[in-house]
């Protein structure tokens, strides 16, 4: 009976409580269930999802990414500089943050899979390298249309139509970066679930050394994971340059936290036990209809850390605490 | 510490463990001086009666008593405190090795009570010495632990129990990682231990080096006292005919298949220490067993071949091609396969499905542009479900739901649709009841019949004497005596199993 209670709780718990939270929204904020605020909501949500796809992917084999948040901030600025500083076309300003992204992954793989530094460590270094280093190549400013540099000279380029247009414009009265979203959702979950890749990257990360001893080239898997962590923090920082239409110094600072909490909370949607793309884009939403909420009840931002911490503790209390009960108890 | 005129009484001592009897009435006696054996095979108990006696385990019935008085046991620190102290074979996990030998020697009182507030370095230098020197051990105390050698770190635990005044000392094993130099100085040890009055229980596996240093011998069988004597009055044989009893009557479905080509061959195979210059033979359709003590390294060489431990030096070749095996996905592209030991954690994903766990290692075959296609792996799934009489309610189900021999099945199974010329099956039946042990056995007769090439190994004798056509005899790494199936029977395999050289036959 009582496991039973624990169970559903599990299953359904994150659930109702991302129900409670629009509801209780809903009822207190009369603007909050409007369609441009639910919009602007999921236009903020799909940054936070590209971030927490990347730590599912890195969670999944068993690692951590930490540098997640670091790889935002750095790809925004560089799209930025891409444009304002040197006018370069569309797809060289997404393709050089990806890389970015791709090289931060190798490196981070690198530590934690051929060194073997634990992977909490590895990428807590290399976040604060990554961090370092976008502030060193913007010297600090954040990067704006024509900036001014402090020799007095003007930055000869602007954020592209185009560029804008992946952050702020709608499709069929869709937001584009929600599009973005829902495709990466799609195809990340169709991945995981039913390709050969995505078996082995569950079974590496279920029991790399009976992985190993089936025939899976764990290093490879592991490799690659972080790779695909790097590569979607990246592209969360494209479009969050894209959305606020400058590059930001530290703006992906506080995306670490969120993604991290939303991989948790979606940890347990509909009793998953694992971490899983489809629960991942149910926390991000629980979070950002949370800070949504919260910043239009005029609650100071710097009270959000307090809510999202707690949302990611008891997260991250259910979670641990059903999976201790159940692999203790049946096994 | 002179005077020690009490003998140490273990008197019908029972133990089980969750419901499964491992001990039942032991009788066991230790004099203060003299050095006492305790023999027997895997299983037989030993370990878990010295544990009782150590206080790591407490026992169901039974009693233990010092002289005329009980004693009662609940901890290792009771155990401590009567003066029975134990030298275990794992010396790493009874040291500390970042602070001084000193210390070390010390510990029990640096961690209690007794030991007071402040610790002088003096006096702790000074005791630690003088134990030391006692035993004739040259080391430094002032040193960290740290890069010690193996017998090094022995000394100190022995020295251990000196500072703390042990009646009774546990040797567990003590000389099977110990060079012949450093045995002997153990055993001058132990005999200026048992000069002094002090009780020593000697476990080992090597009989030759029983016979030459202990007094007494008791043999311990499935749980059970069955033989104590004197060395002088006791010969190898006996204790060995004592050991294994005449208790075996599983049957072995064992057939005769034609035996073809040279498969697997090794030369020279040598890795750590653990496996010394091995020379192995298997060919199409036969089963090769290589039998050993626990820690003789079957396990390690099992490893060595399937690309999951590194070889130091030494050629493994598949029909005649050498293989470079630096990852277990060398060995199966290569057609070597292994069903590991340790099942729960190596052989099988247990949180995962029967289905996918079957369908693992044959992803690739199974799919279409990097997409599993679920309709052939639930074909694949149910043809070998059904031809491995694995009992599950469902191809779904959670393999951790599964009995023990059916998940070594689903272990098993997996291989058994890939390319695999040869299966390596390290200890198939630990921990599987008598009716999929028979599965299993059939399992493997199917795939030499198909003229796979099988390599077995196995603790128990009995088993390899049962399913093999031929038989390795591995001890300390080597590979020291091979037997035709005919030629086999359970005394000579423990003879050279336990006697470690081939000249002392």
């Amino acid at each position: 009976m009582k496991n039973n209670v624990l169970q559903l709780l599990f299953r359904y718990g994150s659930l109702f409580v991302i129900f409670g939270v629009i509801l209780f929204f809903s009822l207190t904020l009369p603007h909050f269930f409007s369609y441009a605020n639910l919009a602007d909501i999921l236009r903020s949500i799909s940054i936070v999802t590209f971030v927490a796809i990347g730590v599912t992917l890195s969670l999944i084999v068993d690692g951590f990414d930490l540098s997640v948040g670091s790889t935002v901030s750095i790809s925004t600025v560089v799209a930025a500089s891409l444009m304002v500083w040197y006018e370069q076309p569309l797809y060289i300003v997404i393709l050089v943050p990806l890389l970015i992204g791709a090289v931060i992954g190798c490196v981070n793989a690198f530590f934690i899979v051929k060194i073997r530094i634990p992977d909490l460590l590895a990428t807590l270094a290399v976040m604060y390298i990554v961090s370092g280093l976008h502030k060193t190549y913007t010297s600090g400013y954040s990067i704006y249309n024509n900036m001014q540099f402090q020799d007095g000279t003007k930055a000869p380029g602007k954020f592209s139509e185009s560029f804008l247009w992946l952050g702020q414009g709608e499709w069929l009265g869709i937001p584009i970066p929600v599009i973005l979203l829902i495709i990466a959702v799609a195809v990340v979950h169709i991945f995981l679930t039913y390709t050969r890749f995505g078996r082995q990257m569950y079974v590496t990360g279920g029991n790399e050394e009976a992985a190993r001893l089936s025939g899976i080239k764990v290093k490879k898997v592991r490799t690659l994971a972080y790779i695909a962590s790097g590569m979607f923090a990246a592209f969360g920082g494209v479009l969050f340059a894209a959305r606020i239409g400058s590059g930001q110094i530290d703006a992906g600072a506080p995306l670490l936290m969120e993604a991290v909490a939303a991989v948790f909370v979606g940890f347990s949607v509909m009793g998953a036990g694992k971490p899983n793309v489809i629960g991942t884009f149910f926390g991000a939403v629980l979070i950002g209809v949370l800070v949504n909420g919260l910043t239009m009840m005029n609650v100071q931002y710097f009270m959000h850390d307090i809510i999202k911490g707690i949302v990611l503790i008891l997260a991250l209390a259910v979670t641990f605490y059903y999976l201790h009960r159940t692999r203790s108890g049946k096994n | 510490m002179t005077a020690n005129q009490e003998t140490l009484r273990l008197t019908r001592i029972t133990k089980s463990f969750a419901g499964i009897p491992a001990l039942s009435e032991v009788d066991f006696t230790v004099h203060c001086g003299e050095i006492h054996a305790l023999l027997g095979a895997n299983g037989a108990g030993k370990s878990t009666l010295m544990k009782i006696l150590s206080g790591a385990y407490t026992l169901d019935s039974g009693s233990i008593t010092i002289g005329s008085q009980e004693i009662q046991m609940q901890s290792p620190s009771d155990a401590k405190r009567q003066g029975i102290h134990c030298v275990y074979q794992e010396v790493d996990t009874a040291l500390v090795p970042q602070i001084t030998v000193a210390e070390n020697i010390l510990l029990d009182r640096l961690s209690n009570r007794e030991g007071g507030l402040w610790h002088s370095w003096g006096q702790i230098y000074q005791e630690a010495e003088a134990a030391l020197a006692k035993l004739g051990a040259s080391i430094d105390v002032r040193q960290k632990v740290e890069g010690l050698s193996l017998s090094e770190k022995q000394m100190i635990l022995v020295a251990r129990t000196l500072v703390e005044k042990a009646k009774f000392i546990i040797f567990d094993e003590p000389t099977a990682p110990l060079s012949h130099e450093e045995t002997n100085n153990l055993f001058r040890v132990m005999k200026q231990m048992k000069e002094e009055g002090i009780g020593c229980i000697f476990i080992s596996h090597r009989l030759p080096e029983v016979f030459e240093h202990c007094d007494r011998v008791t043999v311990m069988r499935d749980g059970k006292h069955v033989y104590t004597e004197s060395t002088s009055r006791s010969s190898i044989d006996e204790v060995i005919g004592q050991m294994l009893g005449k208790s075996f009557d599983e049957e072995f479905p064992k057939r005769t298949v034609p035996i073809g080509e040279v498969l697997l061959k090794t030369s020279q195979l040598t890795s750590g220490n653990k496996v010394k210059q091995v020379n192995l033979e298997v060919r199409e359709g036969e089963i090769v067993g290589v039998v050993g003590l626990v820690g003789a390294g079957k396990t390690e060489l099992s490893n060595v071949l399937f690309g999951s431990l590194r070889s130091d030096s030494g050629h493994v070749q598949l029909r005649g091609t050498s293989l470079r095996l630096k990852d277990p996905t060398d060995a199966i592209d290569a057609g070597i396969v292994l069903v590991p030991e340790e099942r729960r954690k190596h052989g099988i994903m247990v949180e995962d499905s029967v289905q996918h766990n079957l369908s693992l290692p044959l992803l690739k075959q199974l799919s279409r542009f990097g997409f599993v296609r679920s309709a052939m792996e639930q074909v694949h799934a149910g043809r070998l479900i059904e031809r491995l009489g694995v009992k599950t309610s469902s191809m779904k189900q959670q393999v951790k739901f599964l009995s023990g021999g059916n998940q070594q099945k689903v272990a098993i199974g997996k291989w058994v649709e890939t390319k695999a010329d040869v299966f390596l099956f390290d200890e198939p039946t630990k921990g599987v009841d008598i009716g999929a042990k028979s599965d299993i056995f059939r399992l493997i007769g199917d795939l030499a019949e198909q003229g796979k090439g099988i390599l077995y190994f196995t603790c128990e004798f009995a088993e390899a004497i049962g399913i093999a056509d031929r038989i390795f005899v591995m001890c300390e790494g080597r590979i020291v005596k091979e037997f035709r199936q005919e030629e086999a029977t359970q005394e000579k395999l423990l003879y050279y199993a336990s006697a470690g050289r081939e000249e002392q036959a």
